[in-house]
């Protein structure tokens, strides 16, 4: 047992040395984090704001002009003012208008009828922006109309009609910075694991340091310990600067208990760490070994994981294989512990599936070691 | 012309060199296009901002003809899914914490009372905030919903407002998303396999061996980049194929400027990842260099979130990434009918990305400090 | 005695996609005893690193029995690992941990206690002579030095069994006279039982049993002296007329493999055995007045009886047409003058300068370490120099049109080739990029493959060695180069292939090509025109070999190596004392 321990300590010692000789490596594992807070923080955002609207007046009467004012004082619009439909046309297949406000020529005898009629088109392709434009748009509108209305001092008659109280739980004011930067946590644990580690085993391969190592007293599970060790440090380095900037830089609220989190977090930087060795030990060449930790990685953990994209709309299958992630686990649980709170059933279940990972991986990734050349 | 046939023998050797060691065994032929199909697909159904069956809840204490009304409407639209039926609003906080219900509808006693005494009825909407986008659409849904049925009572609006969506009529997001993968997807693992191609040689003491044929600098360059846009318009076309022929989203432009679009682009991802190359002494700092460059490519490049919506400064700095024009190329070609001459100036940066890196790769590989 | 490793009926085949099933060991059986130091020796291919393998537990054997230790290895590998040590061929360093680094992870993985850490440590760098470089990363030695590092990390406790497989592939010399001091002390002091794999005879006639392999069976074994007795009578040494070079002789003898089995040049004489049938006129004839005396054998000589009697000695030696190109005019094609090369305060070649002759071969020689493999890289234009003027057929070719490299061929000292790629496909990438195409690289191909007895359908980077070698040797002089740089293209090839490789080099010097070549077999500077000995980057002797030899006194008399080492030390002990005033 004591052999063991002065094994795995000599084994450690070893990683921890090659990591900090290699400079990139220290570099990439502390950097990388920073960027990726800065970037998130700052350039993800599905808020829309100043979308430009050509607005193509083919009437100019004062009740027009009234109408349409809305979209200037609007601060998620911002119009620009055309005189034709090709004008506008232009402007959007140019990629220089979002959206199109028509103002038909008859709109102003129409309006005396109450049957005034504006056209709004859409570019679709972002359908996001777009039906983010076309709710503000509509809005802004009708606040006009509704104002001109009470102007004339003809009130609306009361009316029957139900009215929607919308409440947010968790995120009041939907901001998305709020939903995004807690996936940033899983993120940089994914790629932490996915960088650091998915080249090691594949790396002695190549170079031949294995065929020394194997015929030693070491043992296989020893290896696979040494080789996490020191990247579980670097990963927790990341995970504070991480849960710093969540707090203090971006104000997201961190409603459940800190040290749930920071466990969670730590059993997932050992999931994603020990994948990166599976990986790495199960290609033997770092060729290869790089292009999956990529695939397997980083690219589901980024599309599948529930990260933006929400899985309650996906098809079944989708959300079948998205649950062989351990990503999604820690994706929804580290969501909740941010936003919502504590809530015991998940932390549970999404822990206890982590634990089940991690074991799994750090059994795979010592097969992988098993002494044998053939 | 001698000299050039010699120049492009000499090359031809190289790329199939290139080629053979890419392609050789299954294996590694698999790790090149399998990836391709298998995100195409997988992303195509996952990666979608559009409510399926989204799961909502109902507390109606009211239980009247207007209550059933609208929650049949709400589930009538194929948008929302009735997952519960609530008793008491003690279990509001169970659905949503769960993440069983996106959102509860919860109609007040006295919802039905009023609407027939002619005044305004208040109903209650609970989201799931946790997910932004999810919850904003959500509640843009009931909204509609609610105000449709407002027009059934009568209620009349002076202005009438028509909608009409272009390219993408449905307002699918699915159409947004899938064309800029064509161009996304393959993109990594070119700038992978580009990034890598010359630090493995380094690594393994092939590339002094390659140093001393006759081989030129731009002869390498060649040999190097060549397979590497090759598996990258290969990947490309496989993702292209599954939307056009699987998800059947309709391609409005010109395939040959969508070819045309992909090449510029593919090889402006492939002078990056030489350049990191020729740089790279081992694998692993090139593979190191290379996600580390992904990430603020794949972020800044308008996959996720527009472009737009960035502040000034980074919107500044997305102009030299390629990622961005190609997936603008790529979406405005294939969605909009985009013309060679409404997508020009996307070009330029392209163009730009590759101008600059090519040659500062050929340079450095026979030149980096050693 | 009682045996340390028992093997019986072993054998193993390794499943290849490409080229199918390849039998390494073949029914093969062997008895080890203990406290001895026992030697594997076999050409190329023979399944030497398989054997050593199994017997560390890294391979399963197919069949039969396999006792290491009195422990079956292949249902307790791990047991034995715990007691034996073991060097592989390519001895896994870290190259980024440094010397003491290296050596502290092996001493804690083997549990050795701190006191006896010390001694042994102290011992292991005094021997080895690295106790200076202790904070050096590994990966900043030379090959010699990572060879003796690799056996101090081996060496960090005394083990049961110390398996060597090739230790001394690469190594110079002094580094090679070195490594063996210290087995041999370890054998003699701590009783250590040691088997080594070796393509060097010379290092087999040290050991006590030396088993000889020849496609995965047992060929022979036996002491060396019961070995060598099987030479007796047919070695002889032949003094070439005055002014005749040794390896003129050399090459007429090696061509008749009817009359002679093996002929090398050594100390401006050619050694030779000739078959026991054969024709005394026809060797008179052979001779061509040269005079002839018996001499005493050496166990290389059995060996290369052995290995002519099998399969192979049917195998012509030359068949490369010669070169259309006149022969040697004496210009100079290599011009180097004050040559120098640093890497920040290193000194890597310390003001460098020689000339080669078209149509010479001229052997750059030295420790490792000594600046040739930088000489090398800045005259074929991979390395920028310092300061000092480099010419190659007038030219500076990291400056000049690249066809201007056409010209050149280089064979470097690691493996170089693409290794996930066939035999077949190197030869025909490289050949492409010579701008050879069609019919005339299909032939040449043909001709390598069949010269280098190369399988076209194997995967480079899977090939033994030995073969490697060969296929790196085939690839450089594919294009038929006027000036050959080969950096270390014997290493590691066994003593046939070597003899087939020299001949082939004097044939194409014969035809005008220049060769400029490193080697760690002294014997081999033999058949050189010019050789230069360097050390530390500066230049301590260049001439004939025979010039070389007489530099050396007395010491240079008896051999190449007793001159080498005699300069280099010479050389080492003059800069000492530089220093030291």
């Amino acid at each position: 047992m004591n052999g063991a321990f002065l094994r795995l300590r000599a084994l450690i010692r070893k990683e921890a040395r090659q990591m900090l000789r290699d400079r990139s490596n220290l570099f990439v594992g502390l950097a990388l984090p920073v960027v990726l807070i800065l970037l998130f923080g700052y350039s993800l955002s599905f808020d829309v704001t100043d979308a430009r609207v050509a607005v193509v007046m083919e009437d100019n009467s004062a009740a027009t002009m009234n109408a349409v004012a809305g979209l200037a004082g609007s601060d998620y619009l911002s119009p620009i003012w055309t005189y034709s439909m090709v004008e506008a046309e232009a402007l959007i297949r140019a990629g220089q208008a979002d959206a199109i406000l028509r103002v038909p020529a008859e709109f102003t005898r129409n309006l005396l009828h109450g049957q005034g009629n504006l056209q709004l088109i859409l570019n679709g392709v972002d359908s996001n922006t777009a039906q983010a434009i076309e709710g503000y748009a509509t809005g802004a509108i009708s606040t006009a109309l509704q104002h001109i209305a009470d102007r004339q001092g003809s009130p609306a008659a009361a009316s029957a009609s139900v009215t929607v109280l919308q409440r947010t739980w968790f995120n009041e004011a939907s901001n998305s910075t709020w939903f995004l930067v807690p996936g940033l946590v899983v993120l940089v644990m994914t790629l932490i694991g996915a960088f650091l580690t998915s080249l090691l085993i594949a790396r002695e391969w190549e170079r031949g340091t294995l065929e020394s190592l194997f015929v030693t007293p070491a043992r296989p599970i020893e290896m696979v310990m040494a080789k996490l060790a020191p990247y579980l440090v670097i990963g927790v380095i990341d995970l504070a600067m991480c849960l710093i900037a969540a707090r203090y830089v971006f104000d997201v609220p961190m409603r459940g208990s800190l040290w749930i989190i920071i466990l969670s977090s730590l059993l997932y930087l050992l999931v994603s760490l020990a994948l990166g060795l599976v990986i790495s030990g199960v290609t033997k060449n770092q060729f290869a070994a790089s292009q999956m930790a990529l695939l397997a990685s980083f690219m589901p953990a980024m599309m599948l994981s529930g990260f933006v994209f929400d899985l309650r709309n996906v098809p079944v299958v989708i959300q079948v294989v998205s649950n062989v992630l351990p990503a999604t686990h820690f994706m929804g649980l580290i969501k909740t512990l941010f936003m919502a709170g504590d809530y015991w059933p998940q932390i549970l279940r999404a822990n206890l599936t982590l634990a089940a990972y991690a074991a799994v991986l750090i059994l795979m990734a010592t097969r992988t070691l098993t002494k044998k050349l053939d | 012309m001698q000299a050039v046939l010699l120049y492009v023998a000499q090359t031809l050797a190289l790329i199939r060199k290139e080629l053979l060691a890419l392609l050789k065994d299954p294996s590694s032929r698999t790790l090149l296009f399998a990836p391709a199909l298998l995100q195409a697909l997988l992303f195509g159904y996952g990666a979608t901002y559009d409510l399926t069956h989204a799961p909502f809840a109902v507390l109606d204490h009211s239980r009247g003809a207007a209550s059933t009304e609208i929650t049949a409407r709400i589930e009538g639209t194929g948008v929302f899914r009735r997952a519960a039926t609530l008793e008491s609003s003690a279990q509001i906080a169970g659905q949503i914490d769960s993440g069983k219900a996106l959102l509860v509808v919860i109609f007040p006693a006295d919802f039905e009372r009023r609407l027939s005494a002619g005044a305004e009825a208040p109903m209650q909407v609970i989201l799931d905030g946790r997910n932004s986008a999810t919850s904003g659409t959500a509640a843009a849904q009931v909204a509609a919903i609610v105000a449709a049925y407002n027009q059934s009572l009568g209620a009349t609006s002076p202005v009438t407002i028509t909608r009409r969506a272009w390219f993408n009529p449905n307002f699918e997001s699915r159409w947004n998303l899938m064309p800029a993968m064509i161009a996304s997807l393959s993109m990594l693992q070119t700038l992978m396999i580009a990034a890598l191609s010359v630090a493995r040689e380094r690594e393994q003491g092939t590339f002094d061996q390659l140093l001393v044929t006759p081989l030129t600098p731009s002869q390498i360059l060649i040999g190097k980049a060549l397979p590497a846009i090759l598996v990258g318009i290969m990947q490309s076309t496989i993702i292209f194929l599954i939307i056009l022929f699987w998800f059947r989203i309709p391609m409005a432009g010109s395939v040959w400027l969508l070819y045309f679009g992909l090449l510029t682009f593919t090889t402006a991802a492939v002078g990056i990842g030489l350049s990191i190359s020729a740089v790279s002494l081992t694998m692993q700092q090139a593979m190191l260099y290379t996600f580390m460059l992904i990430m603020p490519l794949m972020l800044l490049s308008g996959l996720l979130t527009p472009v737009r919506n960035m502040p000034q400064i980074l919107q500044l700095a997305t102009y030299v990434n390629p990622m961005r024009f190609g997936i603008d190329i790529v979406r405005r070609v294939y969605l909009e009918g985009a013309t060679l001459a409404d997508i020009a100036p996307s070009f330029l940066p392209l163009i730009g990305v590759a101008a600059a890196t090519l040659p500062l790769a050929a340079w450095l590989f026979r030149n980096r400090l050693s | 005695m009682t045996p340390i490793v028992e093997a019986a009926g072993l054998r193993k085949t390794f499943h290849d996609r490409d080229i199918g099933d390849v039998t390494a060991i073949d029914g093969l059986s062997l008895c080890v005893g203990q406290g001895e130091l026992t030697a594997l020796v076999g050409p190329d291919g023979a399944g030497k690193t398989t054997l050593m393998r199994m017997f560390a537990g890294l391979l399963k054997p197919d069949q039969g029995s396999l006792t290491v230790l009195g422990i079956d290895v292949a249902r307790r590998p791990q047991a034995v690992q715990d007691r034996i040590s073991y060097m592989p061929q390519r001895f896994g360093l870290y190259e980024d941990l440094s010397v003491q680094e290296n050596l502290d992870l092996y001493a804690d993985l083997h549990g050795v206690p701190a006191d006896q850490r010390r001694d042994r440590f102290g011992r292991m760098l005094e021997m080895t002579d690295m106790a200076r470089f202790t904070e050096r990363p590994a990966g900043k030695l030379s090959g010699g030095m990572k060879q003796k590092l690799g056996l101090a990390c081996t060496l960090v406790r005394s083990p049961d069994l110390l398996l060597l497989d090739e230790p001394s592939v690469g190594v110079d010399p002094l580094s090679r006279r070195d490594l063996w001091k210290i087995v041999h002390q370890l054998v003699e002091d701590e009783g250590l039982s040691v088997i080594v794999s070796t393509s060097y005879m010379d290092e087999a006639e040290r050991c006590a049993q030396v088993h000889v392999m020849h496609e995965g069976r047992m060929l022979a074994e036996g002491t060396p002296a019961t070995l060598r007795a099987r030479a007796h009578g047919l070695t002889l040494v032949a003094t070439p007329p005055a002014g005749t070079p040794a390896r003129d002789l050399q090459a007429r003898l090696i061509d008749a493999p009817d009359a002679i089995i093996d002929a090398v040049p050594r100390g401006g004489n050619v050694r030779f055995i000739r078959r026991p049938d054969a024709d005394p006129a026809r060797l008179a004839d052979l001779l061509e007045g040269a005079s002839s005396q018996t001499r005493c054998e050496e166990l290389e000589d059995s060996f290369m009886i052995l290995l002519r009697e099998q399969d192979r000695a049917a195998e012509p030696l030359v068949a490369q047409a010669e070169p259309d190109r006149p022969p040697g005019d004496g210009k100079p094609v290599i011009v180097v003058r004050d040559l120098v090369r640093k890497f920040g305060d290193f000194t890597a070649v310390a003001s460098t300068s020689f000339e080669v002759a078209r149509g010479e071969i001229f052997g750059l020689l030295g420790p490792n370490g000594a600046g040739k493999t930088t000489t090398f890289r800045m005259l074929c234009g991979l390395l920028p120099a310092t300061s000092g003027q480099l010419e190659v057929a007038g030219r500076n070719l990291r400056v000049a049109r690249a066809q201007a490299r056409a010209r050149i061929g280089y064979v470097s000292q690691k493996f170089a080739l693409y290794g996930n790629l066939s035999v077949r496909q190197n030869l025909e990438f490289f050949g492409g990029a010579y701008g050879l195409g069609g019919k005339m690289l299909r032939d040449r191909i043909r001709d390598a493959v069949e010269q280098f007895d190369l399988d076209p359908a194997a995967q480079s980077g899977l090939l033994p060695a030995g073969y490697k070698q060969r296929l790196a040797m085939a690839t450089g002089l594919l294009h038929r180069p006027e000036i050959l740089f080969l950096d270390e293209p014997t290493s590691g090839i066994d003593p046939l292939a070597r003899r087939a490789f020299w001949r082939r080099i004097t044939a194409l010097a014969k035809g005008g090509v220049t060769v400029i070549i490193t080697t760690h077999f002294m014997e081999e500077a033999e058949y050189c025109d010019r050789i230069a000995i360097q050390d530390a980057g500066e230049m301590l002797a260049i001439g004939t070999p025979q010039q070389v030899r007489d530099m050396a006194g007395h010491a240079g008399a008896r051999d190449m190596n007793s001159a080498f080492i005699a300069i280099v030390e010479a050389g080492r002990k003059r800069r000492d004392a530089q220093a030291a005033a």
